[in-house]
């Protein structure tokens, strides 16, 4: 056996998933578009972050530029015939791409800066973009690793992805992962804990469990989830962040106007459901004046008929906000 | 993917057996099962955005878009349940708050699938304040008008308006939302061709006048009214009346025109001879004469109008005959004038036509005779079908009449005009005759018929071949001047159409407009030209006579039946 098939065994032996949200298994995404048949490969490190409260790509392009690098360099190696991306947000590409350059230095890089917001971070709008278009999601299947930019197979992972393979490969991967921690806290900062962690462990060993009356928001600063005190024995869904709120000082209203702002800027207005029903959501929070009934309503399809998992999310922070705090 | 391969499954406890590689949406259509959609349309991609066509799948978690979802062997399809219909009826009720609703007013009117399912669906109307009041309403020239307040987004029309190779049609953002908005380049312009309404849903586009402005021409009590109808509208205009598309209405559409209480009814077919003739001597004359070649046809205005503002190049093959509606409407200004002894200015011309581009024609300068315009109003077979409702006209059952002496009986060749190739087949039947002397043996070109984009065919006369291409949708016919700047002597003759398989589908046909009723529409032409005994431009007495009494002088031929083109600017203005 060659080399290439070693580091997906590796990648597999390690039990590495997706970090950038979703949780997929990286060493069966890798097989996938190994084993297509086509005349040219793409792999895109995903670096769009662009979520509120998510900024751990950020931490470790900025810390170990040099080990996501060595990632990518090894899905080269491992995908046959393949060039590679690094997909930055503006943000990331004004402060990251000149080092970033150096170190891609003689490999087939090109490090391509989005020009859209949030949603521009999602694998087959990623593609889109890359394409020379505005940012809309593509109906799946087929994956991307069947059939993605140009048509090819491409291999789209995380910038946090990228950096484990890279540690992988040094044998020092032990399954951690970055935590976000931010909102009413002392210092907004990122952690590496084990993947496992609840969202109580990464609180308290970071000293950031509040003595006041609070409730946090984990898995992203627009669609994450409102969790009580009393609901922190668990893992994160989604990407790894926890905001804190002090109870007494926020506005639930307000916070919702700024994720109804969030979404109705970053969804495509492709599918009714999300373009309309986040619209009508951010009619209400306007005015405070909540149908709790038409809002069931709208959760419902927002949840079961969206087109892509941006809309299908929208009603969890929403739902859990007002079920929770108010 | 093996196309022969049967699939079997179950739709609703229904078991039925199909192809493979469709979609459950066209299987489940297929079968009779109906599944409500808006953006779904035949022609165009599958962009599953009203989520409006959900279905469950047995074994499978949450609802799948039928129309962008593939039928697989052994699944269990359920298209109705309490909670399809409770996302079905909150989405409805979201797209309904998104368009701004004008009922009274709509080409879709007769056939809404929003109302249809809202009444199907109990969903309330008008609950929520319509998100869309105050978006602008964008005039595009004399043709078409399109209101964003009704648009609901589906992206047909936009990409209808990319697939004739036009690209006039946009989304752009503004504020937080994209909104389909026509281009600002100086150097896009609309050609008027009306494919983005006949491919809307919702009825958020019409053509100009439409349809408050119907009854416009009948108005003037003391001008002798004369209608003319095209080729294309007497095989469509029943679905409006709920017949099935390609029956023939002929007799009933002259009584239902005569009823309105107008002077005289004429058959626009009549001038397609005319256009055929001439354009047959253009063709010889231009092979004899070594002159500018391949020729390409003119009688569709909206491909004139895409030579003028995007290939200007190109303007010296366009025929120099003109179109028949603008033949026909001169003939009665002149000729007919002079042979009832009415002054010309008394008369009013309109023309019946399954065209939005047909409204701009008339509006063209150079079409001018003697200083007046040969047509004074176009109407839609839309707009004919609404007149007929104001007038309380009952359009199915009325008496079949003959239209009037002397510009009322067409040969087959010119009732052919309205599908794509029928003008190319008109013209070599009458060129054989003109270059050899003798009449065709078959007189039916089968390799210019049909719904293929290009269809190309040699044809020998004399020994001569000669080579032809019958070509609709505007991104085809710029497929045959990239191949021409290539080889440019590929082509000797080109007809081109703008809208899909020709006038049939056009842009001011009834809505829905699909392949399969495109082909319907125009099976209905050729039967007609079957059963036709002329079949022959050459060959008709009426056609004979007019050259013989009119257009036998020299001066009367130019000045009636011919033209000039000109390079254009953008057209189109927007007030943002």
């Amino acid at each position: 056996m060659d080399k290439k098939e070693d580091m997906i065994a590796k990648i597999k032996e390690a039990g590495l998933t997706g970090r950038g949200g979703a949780g997929f298994p990286t060493g069966v995404k890798w097989e996938m578009v190994k084993s297509q048949k086509a005349d040219k490969k793409y792999i895109i490190c995903n670096g769009s972050e662009g979520e509120p409260g998510v900024f751990k790509d950020k931490y470790l392009l900025e810390k170990y530029p040099e080990v996501v690098v060595e990632g990518i360099k090894i899905a080269l190696e491992t995908v046959d015939h393949s060039l590679a991306y690094i997909y930055l947000n503006k943000e990331y590409y004004k402060q990251f791409s000149k080092k970033l350059e150096k170190l891609c230095d003689g490999l087939p890089i090109v490090i391509f800066e989005k020009k859209w917001g949030y949603l521009g971070g999602e694998e087959t709008a990623v593609c889109e973009v890359i394409e020379g278009k505005r940012p809309i999601v593509r109906k799946k299947p087929p994956f991307p690793g069947e059939s993605g930019l140009w048509g090819f197979p491409t291999l789209v992972n995380n910038v946090e992805t990228f950096y484990h393979v890279g540690r992988i490969k040094e044998g020092n991967f032990k399954n951690t992962k970055f935590f976000c921690v931010s909102g009413d806290v002392k210092k907004e900062c990122v952690w590496e804990f084990p993947a496992e962690y609840t969202i109580r462990q990464v609180l308290e060993e970071t000293g950031n469990f509040p003595e006041f009356d609070f409730f946090v928001q984990a898995g992203g600063g627009a669609s994450g989830e409102i969790l009580l005190p009393s609901e922190l024995d668990q893992e994160i869904c989604g990407a790894s962040s926890i905001i804190i709120f002090n109870k007494e000082k926020t506005d639930p209203y307000e916070l919702m106007r700024k994720w109804a702002e969030f979404f109705l800027e970053e969804n495509c207005d492709k599918c009714v459901p999300c373009r309309e029903g986040v619209y009508r959501i951010s009619e209400m929070v306007k005015t405070e004046k909540l149908d709790r009934e038409f809002l069931n309503e709208l959760f419902f399809v927002l949840e079961n008929t969206s087109f892509c998992s941006l809309g299908r999310g929208v009603a969890v922070p929403f739902r859990s906000l007002i079920n929770k705090v108010l | 993917m093996d196309k022969n391969k049967k699939i079997n499954l179950v739709i609703d406890s229904k078991q039925i057996e199909t192809d493979e590689g469709k979609n459950i949406l066209e299987v489940a259509k297929e079968n009779g099962i109906p599944i409500p959609t808006l953006c779904y349309h035949s022609d165009l991609k599958n962009k599953a955005s009203c989520r409006m066509c959900i279905v469950e799948i047995k074994g499978k978690r949450g609802f799948f878009t039928s129309c962008s979802t593939k039928a697989e062997d052994g699944m269990e399809i359920i298209t109705i349940s309490p909670d399809l219909l409770r996302a079905r009826r909150t989405n409805l009720e979201l797209l309904f708050a998104q368009h701004r609703e004008e009922c009274n007013d709509c080409v879709t009117s007769h056939n809404c699938h929003l109302l249809k399912m809202a009444k199907e669906m109990q969903v309330k109307i008008g609950g929520l304040p319509d998100r869309k009041t105050g978006y602008p309403v964008y005039e595009f020239g004399p043709s078409l008008i399109f209101d964003s307040s009704k648009c609901i987004d589906c992206g047909n029309c936009t990409e209808m308006c990319r697939k004739q190779g036009i690209n006039f049609l946009e989304k752009r953002q503004k504020d937080t939302f994209y909104q389909v908005k026509p281009k600002l380049e100086e150097n896009r312009d609309c050609i008027y061709c009306g494919q983005c309404l006949v491919h809307c849903p919702v009825g958020a586009f019409e053509a100009v006048g439409e349809f408050e402005q119907v009854e416009e021409p009948l108005k003037d009590k003391n001008k002798k009214v004369i209608f003319q109808f095209a080729p294309a509208i007497r095989t469509s205009i029943g679905e409006e009346f709920g017949l099935e598309p390609g029956k023939n209405m002929f007799g009933q559409l002259v009584a239902g025109i005569r009823k309105l209480g107008v002077d005289k009814v004429f058959d626009t077919s009549v001038a397609a001879d005319i256009t055929t003739i001439e354009e047959a001597n253009e063709l010889i004359e231009r092979i004899k004469n070594k002159g500018v070649m391949p020729m390409f046809t003119s009688c569709c205005p909206a491909w004139v109008k895409y030579l003028e503002f995007y290939n200007p190049a190109y303007l010296s093959h366009l025929t120099t005959v003109r179109s028949p509606q603008i033949i026909l409407g001169g003939l009665i200004k002149t000729y007919f004038a002079e042979k009832e002894g009415i002054d010309p200015k008394d008369i009013i011309v309109v023309s019946v036509m399954p065209c939005v581009a047909k409204k701009y024609e008339i509006s063209r300068e150079e079409m001018k005779i003697d200083g007046m315009r040969p047509v004074d109003y176009v109407l839609t077979t839309r707009e004919l079908a609404r007149l007929f409702y104001n007038h309380k006209i009952d359009f199915k059952n009325l008496k079949p009449e003959q239209p009037d002496d002397p510009l009322g009986i067409a040969t087959g060749a010119g009732v052919i005009y309205g599908a794509s190739g029928g003008v190319m087949e008109s013209a070599l039947r009458t060129a054989y005759y003109k270059i050899t002397g003798k009449e065709l043996e078959n007189i039916e070109f089968e390799s210019v018929r049909g719904m293929e984009g290009i269809k190309k065919a040699e044809v020998e006369i004399d020994g001569q071949k000669v080579k032809v291409a019958a070509v609709n949708g505007i991104a085809n016919a710029q497929k045959i001047l990239r191949e021409l700047q290539l080889d440019s002597t590929a082509y000797d003759y080109v007809e081109v159409m703008a809208c899909p398989g020709g006038c049939i589908g056009g842009g001011g046909q009834p809505v829905p407009t699909d392949k399969e009723i495109r082909q319907a529409r125009a099976a209905g032409l050729y039967k007609i030209d079957k059963e036709k005994k002329i079949r022959l431009a050459h060959q008709s007495e009426i056609v004979k006579s007019i050259y013989k009494d009119f257009l036998g002088e020299k001066e009367n031929v130019h000045k009636l039946c011919h033209t000039k083109y000109f390079p254009k600017k953008r057209e189109v203005e927007i007030k943002e």
